[in-house]
């Protein structure tokens, strides 16, 4: 694609990432103004009273469907697994905690093997609500529990729609392998606020997906926390954000064990008027995780003017002793030069685009090993390319926009 | 049984790019005619404008044709898009093909193939179809399951070219120094891959080339010298010796590509 701004700073000239609050009292978080670094690429007005967490008046059911051998549970509130592995470092995330009255939770035991994903549908079973209007207030939380030594796929697919605040909680045994999907299908009215916090074992390993398609707002913080050394966390995700739509993916990674791994990969296509997408991916490897080797990536095809792509990597660095640390980011348009090969051998303009997107998230979406769910996700991204007459004319340039931090 | 007879006809071309110094004049009145079953060798000089003639066949939006016709049986192909020449059977074998991350090689071909046959070519006949194909040009069959020119060599990448070219089966194929980068061995199973296609009758070929050597393999009838943006000399093949003894000299004595109008056209 045709890099327009490329973040190639050396790692160690990256800023200081923020120290967010962190608390479960939701008062002892600022409502904030729009100008804070957490807050100012989002468009507080369209997170529908979140911040002042407003009473439920509507739902997202929670069906879970798992392969026998697998606990799944209705904890109360007062249960002490809630909140082991995430405090709530904003506003929203700690009403969504306060407010969810208990919250679902999935035991993967010891040292089991399961082929069969878990699968999570979380539906907002507020009536098919077009964009811009108000979908009923829920809250949710979710926890994940693998244990050591066990290996296992858990999907959660988000659909329908609902002014949605949910965390989730994601702790990795020792030793243990997860594949974790967290698919957005949201329909066009959704509001979605979430925290999902993925605490990774010793010598454990996470393959997350972080799949963003619908929704007219979408605001989710996936962190990592290593427990021991040896640790491995991959976080991929996609987004298509079309016009209107806003779509936000912050990341923490926070490296203080020795020895662990990181690799981050987002890519994000965006169309049409209005369509924004933020990612901010923060890393930082504490003083005492030597040998960390560490790289994320984000890269935004723009498919239109209208839209607009943020992108903040931003990695902090506290010893000198690592095996790797790198960070890209790149907001491009069309590579005109693919799509004139692609025409040249008799591929109309339209499906030329088309192959072309596809192409460009392959990349990640391949990497998922649940055929069903990729042969979805990616039928999503075609019915979506195709939803609204695409011009045929080939974009031209500005519009895309890359933020330095 | 032979297909009838297809005629591509280029009269007086003048195709200029945009440039920041203004449009830049870069083809000055270029005529040809190729037809099916025919081998046209165009050789010339870095800088001639041999690339630009491609593209402007081919259509790449970049070049814009400010004089003359390009017709492919009477067809206006100037008024088509780049995808519709491609479906009217124009072929361009790329000088440097590009990379198309994520798309692999069979979904590429498939689509391709079924953008000009009209319609998907049956599964099981196409899987032969390609397999045949690829293995004449001696490639791996894990070939196609990679993304499109994705980290190919020179050689891969030029046998990729050829290998479309095989299965799309143009009217007219305009392959633009395929022959440039490949080593002797690259070069004699791409030349194998070109040969076959043209012995069928169904092609007409024009060859872009910098070397004669390709023409070792591949035996032109006609051989056009380009110049500064103009065909300056015409003859048979051996046209291609004289170049091959005497090199391009005696038509760039003007100074080549950067010459005023009208320098370079001796002969
Ligand atoms: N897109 C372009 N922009 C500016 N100049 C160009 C462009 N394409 C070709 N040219 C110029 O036109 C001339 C002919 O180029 P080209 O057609 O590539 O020649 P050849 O293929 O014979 O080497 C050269 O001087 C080249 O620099
Ligand atoms: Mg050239």
């Amino acid at each position: 694609m045709v890099v327009i701004d490329a973040t190639g700073r050396p790692p160690m000239a990256s800023g200081a990432v923020p120290r967010p609050v962190r608390s479960r009292n939701p008062l002892d978080h600022d409502v904030p103004t729009g100008r804070e670094e957490a807050w100012r690429f989002t468009p507080l007005r369209r997170l529908r009273g979140l911040l002042t967490g407003p009473d439920a008046d509507g739902k997202v059911s929670v069906t879970v469907s798992a392969p026998a051998g697998i606990a799944v549970e209705q904890l109360d509130a007062a249960d002490p697994r809630i909140g082991r592995s995430y405090t709530p470092a904003d506003r929203v995330a700690a009403f969504a905690l306060a407010r969810a009255g208990g919250a679902t939770a999935i035991t993967i035991p010891a040292e089991a093997a399961t082929a069969e994903p878990v699968v999570v549908h979380l539906h907002g079973e507020s009536p098919r609500a077009a964009a811009g209007t108000a979908a009923g207030v829920a809250y949710g939380h979710l926890l994940v529990e693998i244990g050591p030594f066990a290996s296992a796929t858990v999907v959660l697919d988000h659909t329908g729609s609902a002014t949605y605040a949910g965390n989730v909680e994601v702790h990795v045994g020792h030793g243990a392998s997860l594949t974790f999907v967290s698919l957005q299908d949201w329909d066009a009215g959704a509001v979605h606020v979430g925290a999902h916090a993925y605490s990774i074992g010793r010598d454990a390993k996470l393959r997350s997906f972080t799949v963003t398609l619908g929704g007219d707002l979408v605001r989710l913080s996936p962190t990592v926390d290593y427990r021991g050394p040896g640790g491995d966390a991959e976080l991929n995700g996609v987004f298509f954000t079309d016009a209107g739509q806003h779509q936000e993916h912050r990341l923490l990674v926070t490296h203080t064990p020795r020895s662990c791994r990181s690799r981050v990969t987002y890519k994000g296509a965006l169309r049409g008027d209005g369509a924004h997408s933020v990612w901010i991916g923060d890393v930082v490897i504490n003083a005492d995780a030597v040998d960390t080797d560490t790289y994320e990536l984000n890269r935004n095809l723009v498919l239109t003017d209208g839209a607009r792509a943020d992108s903040v990597p931003n990695l902090e660095i506290l010893t000198g002793e690592v095996v790797g640390a790198g960070h890209a980011s790149a907001t491009g348009r069309f590579d005109d030069e693919a799509l004139f090969y692609l025409q040249s051998r008799g591929i109309p303009p339209a499906e030329a685009r088309r192959l072309v997107v596809h192409g460009f998230f392959a990349e990640v979406i391949d990497r998922i090993e649940v055929a069903d769910l990729r042969d979805r996700i990616m039928a999503s991204v075609a019915a979506r390319l195709g939803e609204t007459p695409a011009e045929d004319e080939p974009a031209t340039p500005a519009g895309a926009e890359t933020v330095g931090a | 049984m032979t297909a009838a007879v297809s005629t591509l006809e280029i009269r007086n071309l003048h195709v200029s790019v945009e440039t920041e110094e203004g449009p830049r004049e870069i083809l000055r009145g270029v005529d040809l005619t190729v037809r099916t079953g025919e081998t046209h060798a165009i050789m010339g000089p870095n800088g001639s404008g041999k690339s630009t003639l491609s593209y402007s066949i081919a259509g790449h939006p970049k070049y814009t044709v400010t004089d003359g016709s390009i017709t492919l049986d009477g067809e206006d192909v100037l008024a088509l898009g780049v995808d519709a020449r491609a479906r009217a059977g124009i072929f361009l074998a790329m000088q440097y093909p590009v990379e198309i991350p994520g798309v692999s090689v069979s979904n590429f071909l498939r689509s391709s193939a079924t953008a000009v046959r009209g319609e998907a070519p049956k599964l099981r006949t196409w899987v032969k179809e390609v397999k045949a194909s690829m293995e004449a040009l001696e490639m791996d069959p894990s070939f196609a399951e990679r993304g499109v020119n994705e980290g190919f060599s020179g050689g891969e990448k030029k046998r990729h070219e050829i290998l479309q070219m095989a299965l799309l089966k143009p009217k007219i194929a305009v392959l633009d120094e395929t022959d440039s980068g490949l080593d002797v061995d690259a070069l004699r199973i791409v030349s194998g891959g070109i040969e076959a296609v043209r012995a069928k009758g169904e092609t007409g070929i024009l060859l872009i080339t910098h070397y004669t050597r390709i023409l070792r393999y591949i035996k032109p009838e006609f051989v056009h010298v380009m110049a500064a943006g103009r065909i300056v000399d015409e003859g048979g093949p051996e046209l291609a010796a004289v170049l091959e003894d005497s090199g391009y000299d005696r038509y760039v004595k003007g100074g080549g590509a950067a010459a005023p109008a009208g320098a370079g056209a001796v002969s």
